[in-house]
This record gives structure tokens, sequence and C-alpha cells, in this order.
């Protein structure tokens, strides 16, 4: 049997697991170290929507979200347990009805529903939109289940994750090493900045939703991500900033108004949590993949953590294990020996 | 165009918030040719300066900034943004915002008044955003702004000159202040027709950032600004109610 290509990856965030668990089906000897005493405790995407919504998202980001999202939306239900696929639903209260047309006219794969289309979709809208837009191709999980699933897959896979470990790039061991740990990462690339998010999770029975809700407003862009037991994730601002400190007052407000805007049964749910951190982001807010010696790079995933982790962990795992990427000679030998 | 005794190039100031990606906003600043860009401070950024990854993205576009107190509803506010804004950005420049009213953000003139005089006497060279009112642009002077920069329609909307009559009648009173239309421009032709009627420059945000392709917006505002201006030292004809022939009657064949 051929002797495993080592592989050290940095960060056990949703980069640095979807490219574990690719690395490991691929048949290298995945270890994983994380700084955080367990998955999630230190990582941006800990505080994720968890949307697959590639069509959505092209409202404001580049074409390149389409493909990335679409081999999200096969990568995700192949791997974990848990993904939705129910669609989105875009709605914007009458007063901003131009927003909706305006989000209509940047995006694609949507059916254009009126009010008892919306209803018909989430009965608890009834009444409450006169007109909205559904994605249907879009999904949606739960980010701390499925970076859970992650962490097992890899365990069964033979993978291994070492927690409480600082690590950087040149000090890892193994044959390759892959980078993924975001923000902490910038040293490597100087154009690297942080984008500050905050979001809420609120608990409460009066209302069920079936996919995540988009609530288009001009100045707080809103969505509500339903998650199991009740809760569901309201997100999430964008600020240019790199600061980590708790949610201030005002993004707690707006998000908390956006959400009774939705649904007033929204003003009587519990407040179970709130959370801030760092989207590690480029200038264009796409991610890169890119080798340097046995280090290759995976960052700027920006808000697009789950739906394009996929398609990076792949982009990573050809490079380490793909022979036209091949950057050691030893390696090659290794492997067909 | 001299502002507080810096000549700058273009008429055109540009915001820069609510793109799709630092990499468009840099594209649509050099489509556009702005001359200056407007940044706004968030407290908690500037306090920390963790914001500087951004402001590095907006410093390396080489074009003026003039730092601006977005979002602030009380001059104790304004005037603490303001102070933290010139140690972040190192500039005595300021867009003076104090925000009236929360669903129209509409300028608390009072405030803005007094935050004008409190800055000015501090040492800032003051672009204050205003309502048209005479009044209020004379207590401005008063307070020490040497540049007005009056509303076209509140901030965000793209309504465009909301209010021709008292755009034209400030640029009559303050002939020799520059006057900047800040805000309410929605489209190109919002801005020309401000420079056509003498204004000095146009600041706009929304309506290239927010547009669905914001750098070719940025060059559809660039040529209207410039038209706008152009057609403006041209001296325009007077609208009248009588039609008059542009071919002349004298010599044409007379069939009687």
């Amino acid at each position: 049997m051929a002797a495993q290509t080592r592989v050290t990856v940095l960060g056990a965030g949703v980069a640095g697991l979807t490219t574990a668990v690719e690395l490991a089906e691929r048949g290298a000897d995945v270890t994983v170290l994380e700084r955080g005493a367990r998955v999630g405790e230190r990582a941006c995407s800990w505080s994720a929507g968890g949307m697959l919504a590639p069509w959505c998202e092209r409202e404001s980001a580049e074409e390149a979200v389409i493909a990335g999202g679409e081999v999200a939306l096969d990568w995700w239900p192949a791997h974990v347990d848990g993904v939705v696929r129910q669609g989105t639903l875009v709605v914007a209260p009458a007063r901003d009805s131009a927003e909706l047309a305006r989000f209509a006219r940047r995006t694609s794969r949507f059916e254009t529903l009126d009010g008892d289309g919306v209803a018909a979709l989430e009965p608890d809208l009834a009444g409450r939109f006169r007109s909205g837009l559904f994605f249907p191709d879009e999904a949606h999980l739960d980010p701390r289940a499925a970076l859970a699933g992650l962490e097992a897959r890899l365990a069964a896979l033979g993978g291994r994750i070492r927690f409480g470990v600082e690590a950087d790039a040149d000090g890892a061991e193994g044959d390759a090493v892959v980078d993924c740990r975001g923000f902490a990462a910038r040293e490597a690339f100087p154009d690297l900045r942080g984008v500050r998010g905050e979001m809420l999770v609120v608990r409460t029975r009066d209302i069920a939703f079936q996919r995540p809700v988009r609530l288009l407003h001009p100045r707080i862009p809103f969505y509500v991500v339903p998650r199991a037991d009740g809760l569901f994730m309201l997100g999430a601002t964008m600020i240019e900033s790199a600061e980590r400190r708790g949610p201030v007052v005002r993004s707690v407000v707006d998000l908390l108004n956006a959400a009774y805007a939705l649904h007033p049964a929204f003003g009587e749910a519990e407040i179970v949590e709130t959370r801030a951190d760092v989207r590690p982001a480029f200038p264009d807010n796409l991610p890169r993949v890119e080798t340097r010696g046995r280090v290759t790079y995976v960052n700027g995933l920006y808000r697009h953590g789950f739906l394009l982790s996929p398609a990076c962990a792949r982009a990573a795992a050809d490079a380490v294990l793909g022979p036209k990427e091949m950057s050691h000679e030893a390696d090659r030998e290794r492997r067909r020996a | 165009m001299e502002l507080y005794g810096v000549e700058i190039d273009s008429r055109l100031l540009l915001g820069t918030a609510q793109y799709p990606s630092p990499a468009i906003l840099a594209d649509a600043v050099r489509a556009s040719g702005a001359g200056i860009l407007t940044v706004s401070l968030r407290r908690e950024s500037g306090r920390l300066r963790e914001g500087q990854d951004f402001w590095g993205l907006i410093a390396g576009l080489n074009v003026k900034v003039l730092p601006n107190t977005a979002g602030c509803h009380s001059v104790k506010e304004a005037v603490t943004t303001a102070q933290m804004a010139r140690e972040v950005f190192g500039t005595n420049w300021l867009k003076l915002e104090v925000i009236g009213d929360a669903d129209t953000l509409q300028p608390d003139v009072f405030g803005l008044v007094e935050a004008a005089r409190i800055l000015t006497e501090d040492g800032f060279e003051v672009f204050p955003y205003t309502t048209e009112d005479l009044v209020v642009a004379e207590r401005l002077i008063e307070a020490g702004c040497k540049v007005l920069m009056p509303w076209g329609a509140p901030i965000g909307t793209g309504m465009g000159l909301n209010n021709v009559y008292g755009l034209r009648s400030l640029r009559a009173h303050f002939p020799d202040v520059p006057l900047v239309v800040d805000a309410g421009i929605g489209k190109p032709s919002h801005a020309a027709a401000a420079m056509e009627l003498g204004y000095d420059a146009v600041l706009l945000n929304t309506a290239v950032a927010k547009a669905g392709d914001p750098v070719a917006m940025a060059g559809a505002f660039k040529l209207a600004v410039e038209a706008g201006r152009t057609a403006y030292l041209a001296d325009p004809i007077e609208p009248r109610d009588m039609a008059a022939p542009s071919t002349p009657v004298f010599g044409r064949a007379s069939l009687a």
C-alpha cells in the first residue's frame, strides 16, 4: 500500500474541516491543529447563518459565488445530516417594495410570489407581505451541527484534531500544510481585512419557518434562519472593522427591530445568545486558495464560509494531492511507490 | 475648485459606503475621477483603530479624504467623532452631519451650527451637511464654515433636487462660497442639473454604490458633472413662453 501523504491543517473552522475531510477522503493522513479547546469555540463559522444561497448572494457578490455555491449544494448533503433544501424566501415591507424589484433585477432562479404565494410557503407570514421572491434551489443547515458532523466524519476517516494548539504554517509538521486560520493568518496576506459581524439567537414557539427568510430594508439587510427546537438565528451586521468585542446595542436594536417587523411574535421571543466575530475578506470579497511551497492557504471566505468552503476544500486538496499541482518531488515519488 | 485653500481637480465627491466590495469601490473611484472621498468613522472602529484595513484601502487610492460624522444625532456625539476622525485620518477637514430626524435623516440645523462653531474653534475645516435654508447658511458662515453642503433630497432617496428654487436662492445669496449639493442625487441628470444651477460640486454615494454596475455608473456621473459645469459656464438660455423659430423666416419662398 502506498504511503499516505501527511497533511497538517491549521484551524478547525469551516474552511479547515471541509479541507480536512476532503483530504482524508482522498487518502491523506490528516491532522488538524486548532487553537480553541473544541470545535467552534474560536471559529467565526460558529456565528454563521448556514445559508447555502448562491443565487441570493449574487445580489451583492461576484458571479463566482454561483459556481462555488452549486458545489456546496452537492457537497454538504453528501457529508453531513440536516441539510434542508427548502429554498429561500425574500420579502420586503410594502414601503420598500422598490428594494424587492432591485433584488430581483440582480438575481436569478427565483419565482415571483404574491401575498397568497408567500402565505402558502410560510403560513405564519400570511397577510403580512403582498409580494416576495422564492429561490427554490437554495438550502440551509445548522452550522454548529454541520461542524460537529465534519468532526465525526474526519475521525471515521482516521484523521484527528488536536485542540489547544497555536501553530503557524512554518512550524507545522507534515508533507504539506493547509493554513485555514482565517483572520489569524493575516500576516500571510497584507490585503486581508476583517469585516465584523454581529448576530443573535432567539427562541420562540409562536413562529415556524421552513426556510431562511430575508427581509429587505434600505438600511438593515436582515435574515432569519430557522433551527431546531424553536431557535432562530438573526443576522447579521457587516461592519468594516476587525474589532472583536461583543455585539453593540445599536446593532442588536437594528436586528431585533427587523425581526419584529418581519413578525411581531419575535417581540416575545427569548434571547438565547448574542455573538460577534470577524470575517476574513480580500478586497474583492472572494476567497483564495494559494500555494506557496509546501503551504496552501485557504482564506478570505468573508460571509460565505459554508457556501464556498467545499469548492475551496476541493481546490486545496487538488493543490496538495493532485499531480499537476504537486510541489514536492518526494510526495510524487511516494505516491507512485 | 478651491476648498479651504486646497485646489481640487474634480467637481465630484464620492462616498465610500455600501459598495459590493472594496475592489469595486476602488474601480468606481477611478472611473469617477472623484477629487474627494468621504469616509464615515464608526466610533467602535476609531477607538481601537481596528478599521484601519479599510482606511488603508482608501488611502491607497490617493484621493483626498473627507471624514464625516455620519449617523451622529447630537452635538456631543458629532464633536467626539470628529476628534477621533482627525486622529485616525490626520486631516482637519470634516464633513459635519448632525441628524435631527431618524426617518428623513434631516439635519438638526441648530445642533449643526453649534457643532460647527465648536469644531471651527478647535481648528477643523468644516463642510456642513445642511438644508437649503438661507438663514441657517448665514449662521454656518458666521460659525466659521467656508463651504456649504445643502441637501438635494434626503440621504439615500435618489429623488434628485427637491427644492430647485431654494437651491437657486442659496446660490444667488452666496455667490462666493463654494456650494456642494450633498445627498439625494439618484441619477446623473440630477448631478448635471445641480451643476447647471451653478453649484461648485456634487457629493453622492448610494447612486453609484447601489447601481447594478457601480463602475459604469461612476463613469456616467463623471460625464454628467462635466456636462453640467460646462453648460453653466456656457450661459444657458432662459426658458420663455413664446415659441421662436430657430430657422429664420426672412428669405423663405413666398407661395402667396
